[in-house]
């Protein structure tokens, strides 16, 4: 699993900033629902994120998926840690809990600029 | 590659025997699907662990010939 050649661009990429997030086309031009729809919750709060094509490449398109054992896209990583994909966050932003997530691992949130 | 929502319905159903498992088809193409499972199961887990033994209950087809399953997981309260 780990001579995946893939894994190495993954796991640089994971490590590059805080929030990162895996995603079929752009933030600015998404190609997919599920995509768009974390990209706009991330945009809501305010979150800086870099954000990986998957579309580019498609080793990582499919190395991703062994990467994370988690078998479709988006994929949101925070501080090297898998979150979830796109239900997974929308429910936890529904519920409030992704917030707590950012807060509680020290991740600037706009909306919270002023505390 | 569609589908049918009574396959992920016993596929789910077989590796949770305990679920209860909502399925509904909202595109009516066969191809996009939402799922609502309840388990006991799921007690104690993360979501993303709730979420990964439905995928690993669907065996490979997520992501494959089942493009698109919202999915919605939880213990019972």
């Amino acid at each position: 699993m780990s001579d995946n050649p893939a894994f190495e661009q993954i796991s640089g990429a994971i490590k590059s900033d805080d929030v990162v997030l895996f995603m079929k086309g752009t933030p600015v031009f998404p190609q997919c629902g599920f995509s768009s729809t974390v990209v706009q919750i991330l945009s809501y709060l305010g979150v800086k994120f870099s954000s990986v094509n998957v579309l580019d490449d498609m080793d990582v398109r499919e190395g991703i998926k062994q990467f994370s054992n988690w078998p479709t896209i988006p994929q949101l990583y925070v501080k090297g840690e898998f979150v979830g994909g796109c239900d997974i966050i929308r429910e936890m932003f529904e519920e409030g809990e992704l917030r707590d997530v950012f807060a509680s691992k020290g991740i600037a949130m706009e909306e919270q600029a002023e505390a | 590659m569609a589908m049918a929502a009574a396959e992920i319905e016993k596929l789910i159903r077989t590796a949770l025997p305990d679920a209860e498992v909502t399925i509904a088809d909202l595109a009516g193409d066969g191809d996009h699907y939402s799922a609502v499972v309840t388990s006991p199961s799921f007690a104690g887990m993360t979501r993303v662990q709730q979420h990964k033994m439905v995928y690993d209950a669907l065996e490979g087809r997520m992501g494959g010939e089942l493009h698109a399953l919202a999915l919605q997981t939880s213990a019972p309260k």
